[in-house]
């Protein structure tokens, strides 16, 4: 129920959010989607408000701009039939707000709340200032011999729904994939757990998103979702350890 | 004159001692002064000098991401080190040392006790000694610059444990000056707030009643309650990370059986609130200006008066929606994502209150109006732009990026910069006696309002682009090394921007001694401090005046003038 009325929302809002955010930045994962109609339905409802207050406002100080011998009115706004302008808009604005407390808990809960099963899983090691990350290897198992360890590059494939274990040495950290919509912050001494399932072939960005030092400015990494030939490609001629350009 | 309801503060023995007309010492009359309206002036001068600072350092970190690597004129190369440096202190300057002692400090002190009719502050001591701690913590804060290492780099959120290690933040003495300052204006502002609760409840004129105080001080009362509320746990936080930083404790380190995200906890419990407190007194200066400049009584006092309490109760609840991401639990986001949307609804109406008040008036642009006006106009974006934040789901996206940037500085910018000008402006004649010049005025206006909107808008479109925030060079980042020329136009804006200010210093020390005389009353305001001589001399008036009606009073159908000021008695009363 919940989710049909979730759905239904969304998929009004959806062009507009691929118009508005996926057309600067790829729509790189499944949840990608989500929040970009997310934003597009705050756009659409913020927007309505500030352009109807915008009116009223340039209106009225246009309409009672100073004029000879014209005196302002006497008004407490306590009038009952001048009050109701403030009371409707504020019962519409917590109508608003009910709906996108509603969809925002909704993407909420898809990304961060639940943990759906996973194909693979992938441990990222934040550090100041570089990323490693650990694939898991042909045996799809973390901690085992044939681990691909690699630096400031992560490989995944594509439509593969990926666990991630986000672990910082040091200080705190932001594991952050604008073209996934996802942003988590590594904090040390514990493992964040959180996934992700890539959509989009290609290579994009990581980019760290808490200040974390002298460094922050350069700690960056490119995630390559891959498709599945490409990944067992990758995979094959990885266990040796493949250290990136950067 | 009726004597029977003043309040003892008024023939205090002490007071009448420093009344006493003699020949003041420069030393004793500007530097060491206890007269409210001198420790504004301090405040005020403090607070622009401080706004130098902070604006010069945005100079020289937007010149490097508009124009990596290449020396800026005036500072330098910006190395790492340093734009992290000059982004945190810019941060911490703009709200710690401007926007808090030019709304709060510089206007609190000034109206206050001329807005009630009072000859001082209940304690005019403890404001000398509130000023005095403010200026030490503003000099920490710049020694800190100087020290080896440099000055602090970890946010002016100074997370753990960036900020409480010095192996990792690597400014072993700037990370510690910084937080010495930022506790000392604390305590400035605690002993400040004290003194404006007491004064405004005790020292009222005969004849104030409660909804008759001007909405300004009310507001500037409830940001000084929040104030004083919130930040109790983070002076504790900055404690513990003091030890942390000096001693080696661990209480935000996990290897020693603390955490870190604790001090965000502390830290945003305060933060949050922070927001409303620099908030309320501009939306109070604004409130003042657009019924005098609109010759209206205010639209529905009391309702804007409980929407102004119910922001700043519901404000102490809204303070994780900064940590949805930062490892919280993830259920909590969900309560505070409602939390977030609930303060939305009284700011909303706060503002369709301001807008109302417009109805029926009789407008005049004049400088301080037009400052008014915009910060209705610009202050709606960053109100706006905010429920993309506090929404949790597509603040997955936005945290931490040019979004959050341009939308907090569509909010502080209208708050500290606009809602500074907005006061200055207005009162201007009656600080310093002289009119300041309109057409400059309106110059700087112009100039400051359209430049700001051209540096932050295209930060906006940066952020939806995905853009972080804290990054010295994007051109390390593949994905983002493109869109290079919105950050040319925003840069370029700000220098335009900055160039107007200098009209604005100009024009401020030209009138000063070249201005119109203003006599007492040049707007035709209501309230009190319009009826004491401009400048007001020590002690205000040389009677204290009375009270007999609400601030706003304007237009009241059947007199002759289109104002009432307070002190006027009605027409029935008896002739004297």
């Amino acid at each position: 129920m919940t989710q049909g009325i979730y759905d239904f929302i969304k998929s009004i809002f959806a062009p507009l959010g691929e118009y508005l955010i996926g057309s600067a930045v790829p729509v790189g994962s499944s949840f990608a989607g989500d929040i970009d109609a997310l934003i597009a339905l705050v756009a659409v409802f913020v927007g309505f408000w500030a352009l109807l207050a915008y009116a009223a406002f340039f209106f009225l100080i246009f309409r009672f701009r100073a004029r000879d011998g014209q005196r302002a009115q006497y008004v407490t706004g306590e009038e009952k039939d001048l009050k109701r302008w403030i009371t409707y808009p504020h019962a519409a604005i917590i109508l608003c707000d009910l709906v996108i407390v509603f969809m925002a808990i909704m993407v909420w809960y898809n990304i961060k709340q639940r943990l759906p099963e996973a194909d693979s899983t992938v441990r990222i090691v934040a550090q100041q200032w570089a990323w490693n990350f650990v694939h898991p290897g042909p045996d799809n198992e973390l901690d085992t011999d044939d681990d691909i360890n690699t630096f400031n590059e992560l490989h995944v494939q594509e439509g593969t729904t990926y666990h991630y274990e986000l672990i910082s040495k040091d200080v705190l950290h932001d594991f952050s994939v604008p073209v996934f919509r996802l942003k988590q912050d590594a904090i040390p001494g514990r493992v964040m757990k959180g996934w992700f399932r890539p959509t989009k072939a290609g290579a994009y960005d990581i980019q760290c998103a808490e200040m974390c030092g002298i460094g922050h400015g350069i700690m960056g990494a490119r995630i390559i979702v891959e498709t599945p030939e490409e990944h067992a490609a990758w995979m094959s001629q990885g266990s040796a350890g493949k250290l990136a350009s950067r | 004159m009726a004597e029977a309801g003043t309040v003892d503060t008024h023939d205090a023995p002490a007071h009448d001692a420093e009344h006493g007309h003699h020949e003041q010492s420069f030393l004793s009359k500007y530097i060491f002064s206890t007269d409210h309206k001198i420790i504004a002036m301090q405040y005020m001068f403090t607070g622009i000098v401080m706004a130098l600072i902070g604006g010069y350092m945005s100079y020289a970190f937007r010149m490097q991401l508009a124009f990596p690597g290449e020396s800026v004129p005036g500072y330098g190369v910006v190395s790492q080190g340093e734009y992290n440096s000059l982004v945190t202190n810019h941060g911490t300057i703009m709200i710690f040392w401007v926007a808090m002692p030019m709304l709060i400090a510089a206007f609190g002190n000034y109206l206050i006790p001329l807005m009630i009719g009072a000859d001082d502050m209940v304690f005019p001591r403890i404001n000398r000694l509130s000023y005095q701690i403010f200026l030490i913590s503003a000099i920490i804060l710049i020694v800190s610059f100087f020290v080896p290492g440099g000055g602090f780099g970890g946010a002016w959120t100074s997370y753990p444990p960036l900020s409480a290690n010095a192996e990792y933040n690597l400014t072993p003495y700037g990370a510690t000056f910084w937080l010495v300052a930022v506790a000392l204006e604390f305590v400035a502002f605690l002993l400040g707030g004290i003194n404006f609760i007491t004064t405004l409840m005790n020292s009222r004129a005969p004849g104030m009643r409660m909804h008759d105080i001007p909405m300004v001080l009310w507001m500037i009362i409830i940001a000084s309650i929040l104030f004083m509320a919130s930040v109790g746990p983070l002076i504790a936080g900055a404690v513990m990370l003091f030890m942390d930083q000096v001693v080696g404790t661990g209480f935000f380190d996990p290897d020693r059986g603390g955490d870190p995200v604790l001090w965000q906890h502390l830290f945003w419990f305060f933060g949050h609130p922070e927001v409303y407190v620099v908030l309320l007194p501009a939306m109070g200066i604004v409130a003042e200006i657009i019924c005098t400049f609109a010759r209206k009584k205010l639209f529905n006092y009391k309702l804007i008066l409980y929407t102004a309490f119910a922001t700043g109760i519901i404000s102490f609840f809204v303070w994780a929606h900064h940590q949805f991401v930062a490892g919280i639990d993830p259920r909590m986001a969900n309560v505070f994502t409602i939390t977030t949307l609930i303060i939305s609804i009284p700011i909303a109406e706060m503002l369709f209150l301001y807008i109302a008040t417009l109805y029926g008036g009789s407008i005049r642009l004049t400088t301080p109006m037009l400052w008014a006006l915009s910060f209705i106009a610009e202050f709606l974006i960053g109100g706006i732009t905010g429920i993309f934040l506090g929404a949790s789901g597509s603040d997955i996206y936005f945290h931490d990026t040019y979004f959050v940037l341009a939308h907090f500085h569509y909010t502080f910018f209208p708050i500290a910069i606009i809602g500074f000008f907005a006061g200055i402006t207005y009162w201007f004649p009656k600080m310093f006696g002289r009119m300041m010049n309109d057409s400059l005025g309106k110059i700087h206006f112009w100039g400051t309002i359209i430049a700001f909107n051209f540096i932050f808008i295209p930060l906006f479109i940066l952020g939806a682009a995905g853009q972080h925030r804290r990054i010295y060079n994007f051109q390390n980042f593949p994905d983002l090394a493109g869109m290079q020329d919105l950050r040319v136009i925003a840069t370029s804006a700000l220098l335009v921007m900055l160039v107007f200010q200098a009209i604005f210093l100009f024009n401020f020390v030209y009138s000063l001694f070249k201005g119109k005389p203003a006599g007492k009353n040049p707007w035709k305001a209501n309230t009190l401090e319009w009826t004491a001589d401009s400048p007001p001399p020590h002690g205000n008036w040389p009677e204290l005046p009375n009270c007999y009606r609400g601030p706003y009073e304007y237009s009241v159908p059947g007199r002759e003038d289109d104002y009432w000021p307070q002190d006027v008695p009605p027409d029935t009363a008896p002739a004297e």
